[in-house]
């Protein structure tokens, strides 16, 4: 348990303290600079001030802090990939949000409930078999259920026995759960500030200067910077960001979308989710439902919610669980995912000699915010990528090299 | 509900309807280096403006057209492919 919550807890006048310093002057050169203040962004500036001794360190964010798809994203946190380089690499991930309310000492709120996947068909349960087998293979728990093991991990379902989507079974991933987006990013935040990074809010970079191949200066709203290591983790923004250093990502933009309806007493013990109704429900700390994923099916740059998407996730949700017909919706938003075509992020190097990538995190991106942090950190500290990055690198679509995960999610892709 | 204008069915409801994402041209097979090839595969138009994209209307199986702008979601027009080959 954080320290620092139990003095609160035991504290007589619960004292008001700010996390994050208020923005300072920019300095005229850093030695990293860190484009795009959201979970990544602020993990890696924690783990190159912690670990690697590199505290001269700027995040520039263009909003507010976390204000992006840190924001925007469902909080899923998991393991259950398929290709061995992605389990490898996010199997870490998940590690890390065990250990990092200790290492941040900041109660991000981890909840390791485990996630369920229910498979309403025999072609579903036949993928479910080779995904826990390759996790099995590679360390992670997680197993193929049959249905009156779903019905005892969630005793609400609706097995819909005898319809057209009877839950035939599902992927039991223990090692799965949720934590609380704000602060992990605040926690993160917190660390790196203390250790003198500097974090520039409502700091929109414009451009670079590139000359021979490296990043010289950083163009932003408020003064150009000079820069040793640049790295870029915007996001939804990744695909424009990148094109201003003249790199051009493999990426195509889509709105995912989500909602919650009103608080209600905890019953929903574990995540749920229903690949053939692209449809995942968390019940969230607060006692709210969090219903994702409907990603729009086809390009855009906009944040707005739709009504149709709205329908469908409804749908999806008062079928796997009628009785939230009655449950009012609180709120409906959407992130844009900067989507890959082969579902896998973009890590690691790029075409200039000091730009560092860290995009193309799609839907994907919340659980691996420590792991990708810790080694992207290693890899700019280093300036060599990190062995556990390699396979990530934007070079493997040239290559034909892909890591194909798609159908790794609910999200409708 | 939003609606769509197919240039062979008219307005219809846009659940009807598919994206199949933006125009490429065509690279010769023949001789496209690989790295072409690669980036034939793999990047497309992501702009924020007016992009031009295939669509296909399910049931009838009719691929066409749209000009739509990828901010503001806006449909310019939509058109049948025989207009490209004639702009050719």
């Amino acid at each position: 348990m954080p320290l620092r919550l139990l003095k609160y807890g035991l504290s007589k006048d619960y004292p008001v303290t700010g996390d994050i310093p208020a923005t300072p002057d920019l300095k005229p050169s850093y030695d990293v600079v860190i484009v795009g203040g959201g979970g990544h962004g602020l993990a890696c500036a924690h783990y190159l001030s912690k670990y690697h001794g590199i505290t001269n360190v700027a995040v520039l964010e263009k909003g507010y802090l976390a204000g992006g798809n840190t924001a925007r994203n469902t909080t899923t946190i998991r393991s259950n990939y398929i290709t061995k380089e992605g389990i490898a690499f996010y199997k870490e991930g998940v590690q890390l949000y065990e250990e990092m309310s200790e290492e941040l000492d900041f109660n991000v709120m981890f909840s390791q409930r485990g996630q369920l996947t229910l498979a309403h068909t025999e072609a579903t349960l036949r993928s479910f078999h080779l995904r826990a087998e390759m996790g099995k293979h590679a360390g992670t728990n997680i197993e193929v259920v049959d249905a009156q093991a779903v019905k005892e991990l969630s005793p609400h379902l609706n097995m819909d026995e005898g319809g057209p989507l009877e839950i035939i079974g599902g992927l039991w991933h223990s090692d799965g759960g949720t934590a609380r987006h704000d602060a992990v990013a605040w926690g993160y935040a917190a660390q790196a500030s203390r250790r003198g990074v500097e974090i520039h809010q409502r700091t929109e970079v414009e451009g670079f200067d590139i000359e021979a191949g490296n990043i010289t200066k950083v163009r932003t709203n408020r003064g150009t910077i000079s820069a040793g290591q640049v790295m870029i983790a915007v996001g939804g923004m990744n695909y424009d960001m990148t094109l201003k250093a003249g790199v051009e990502l493999p990426i195509r933009c889509f709105p995912l979308q989500a909602m919650v309806t009103q608080p209600l007493k905890p019953w929903l013990h574990t995540l749920v989710s229903s690949v053939s109704l692209h449809t995942y429900l968390v019940q969230s700390s607060r006692g709210e439902i969090v219903i994702g994923g409907g990603s729009d099916p086809y390009q855009l740059y906009s944040t707005r919610s739709t009504l149709d998407m709205k329908e469908h996730l409804a749908e999806g949700a008062t079928h796997l669980f009628p009785f939230l017909h009655g449950v009012r919706l609180l709120r409906q938003w959407a992130g844009i995912t900067d989507m890959t075509p082969d579902y896998s992020p973009i890590m690691g190097a790029s075409p200039l000699k000091n730009l560092w990538l860290d995009c193309g995190w799609g839907t994907w991106g919340f659980k691996a915010t420590p792991v990708a942090g810790k080694y992207m950190a290693q890899t700019i500290a280093n300036q060599k990528v990190a062995p556990v990055l390699e396979p990530f690198t934007m070079e493997r679509f040239a290559s034909f090299d892909l890591l194909n995960e798609m159908g790794a999610t609910a999200a409708s892709h | 509900m939003k609606i769509l204008t197919c240039p062979m069915n008219g307005p219809r409801n846009i659940t009807e309807f598919q994206s199949f994402g933006p125009l490429k041209a065509d690279p010769d097979p023949e001789t496209t280096s690989d790295q072409d090839w690669a980036r034939h595969l793999f990047r497309a138009n992501n702009t924020r403006g007016v992009i031009t994209e295939w669509w296909r209307h399910v049931p009838s199986n009719y691929f066409f057209l749209a000009e739509r702008n990828a901010t503001t979601n806006e449909v310019i027009r939509t058109f049948d492919p025989s207009e490209l080959e004639a702009a050719q």
